[in-house]
């Protein structure tokens, strides 16, 4: 039986599907056969965030449709075999979607795949209900912005009250926080909440902290998961929160600021 | 700005103050959330029943849902008119 996880915010632009990018293919690296569904019917991206746009031939639709077979749909990652990308659909609206068409996908997908990664769209309309749906677990992207931490607070609403397993009266999903484009700098100068101010407010399990980095973009740039730049301070952040949900125990990274710079080596007493 | 200045300035701290806002309005709707839908609806029934033995309206009803981890609380307060009707 595949583990089902969504990644969700209800905000736009808050970084899901570069987080469903990431954690997919951080799943992948680790060595489980993981699936990544892109929800977003209509304005599909995640094809881009993994630099597969032109291998794309059938799509989600097209299989609920009966237009092709899964198979066909999937498209194998060319850098871990282990990661397989199943496209939204370009030339269709949201309500393509269907609750027994998506539930049908899952369930054949349950058979071969350890996780299934949905990566929702913004809002809370057709795409982003079906993406969260069948939800196992729930990863909440938020960043440290006032709007961002009420969508999310919303979203939790939506997702205890009108998933599959709140309606089947299951155990509930659990819900893990993401705090996303976090800048140490300007939280010390009380600019930005704190990831304390944010669990305060939503009293979530803290996954992981991804710092505010440029190499967010320079990845989406070159269509490659944020997660293989190694180097890169988001890219650390997200195999720390891969290894976090599987259970690994790693201290939290990036809260605080770098203590680099000669001024800061000097006055710091260390 | 003179140095001094950058010494003297106390910034603005204005994520306590998103943190403030934030509490209330979170708290206001998470309260709104747990409401059942039919609440609205009850809200008017109700009325057109007291109205049909005293003149009141809409505001004087006020229909509240309260729920914690052990009891639901559905409470009804109509205020009734200062002087009783002949």
């Amino acid at each position: 039986m595949a583990r089902i996880i969504v990644v969700t915010s209800g905000k736009g632009g808050v970084g899901k599907t570069t987080t469903s990018a990431a954690i997919a293919m951080g799943l992948a690296k680790k060595g489980h056969k993981t699936a990544v569904i892109d929800f977003d019917v209509g304005l599909r991206n995640l094809d881009l965030i993994l630099g597969c746009e032109r291998r794309v031939v059938y799509d989600f639709v097209n299989v609920i449709n009966d237009e092709a077979t899964l198979n066909q749909a999937l498209i194998r990652d060319k850098r871990c075999k282990q990661l397989y990308i199943l496209p939204a659909s370009q030339t269709r609206y949201k309500d393509a979607l269907t609750k027994e068409g998506v539930g049908k996908i899952l369930e054949e997908l349950s058979k071969t795949f350890k996780y299934i990664v949905c990566d929702s769209p913004a809002g809370i309309e057709r795409g982003a209900n079906l993406a969260m749906y069948f939800a196992d677990d729930a990863f909440v992207i938020t960043n440290p912005e006032i709007a961002s931490v009420r969508d999310s607070d919303r979203m939790l609403g939506i997702l205890s009250s009108k998933s599959k397993r709140a309606e089947n009266g299951d155990e509930p999903i659990n819900e893990y926080l993401l705090l996303s484009r976090y800048d140490p700098k300007r939280v010390k100068l009380g600019e930005m909440l704190s990831v304390e101010d944010v669990q305060d407010i939503l009293s979530l399990h803290l996954l992981g902290v991804i710092p505010e980095s440029q190499s967010v973009l320079n990845a989406s740039n070159s269509g490659t998961p944020v997660i293989l730049d190694e180097d890169s301070n988001a890219g650390q952040a997200y195999a720390d929160i891969v290894a976090r949900y599987l259970g690994e125990d790693k201290p939290h990274r990036f809260i605080d600021e770098d203590k680099k710079g000669l001024f800061g080596r000097l006055f710091r007493s260390k | 700005m003179s140095l001094l200045d950058y010494f003297k300035t106390t910034k603005p701290n204005s994520a306590k103050l998103a943190k403030e806002r934030l509490r209330i309005l979170v708290a206001h709707e998470r309260s709104a959330r747990n409401q059942p839908s039919y609440l609205p609806e009850l809200q008017k029934e109700l009325l057109k029943v007291i109205q049909k033995y005293i003149q009141i309206d809409l505001n004087d009803v006020s229909v509240t849902f309260d729920s914690d981890d052990e009891q639901e609380t559905l409470e009804l307060n109509i205020v009734l008119p200062e002087q009783p009707q002949s």
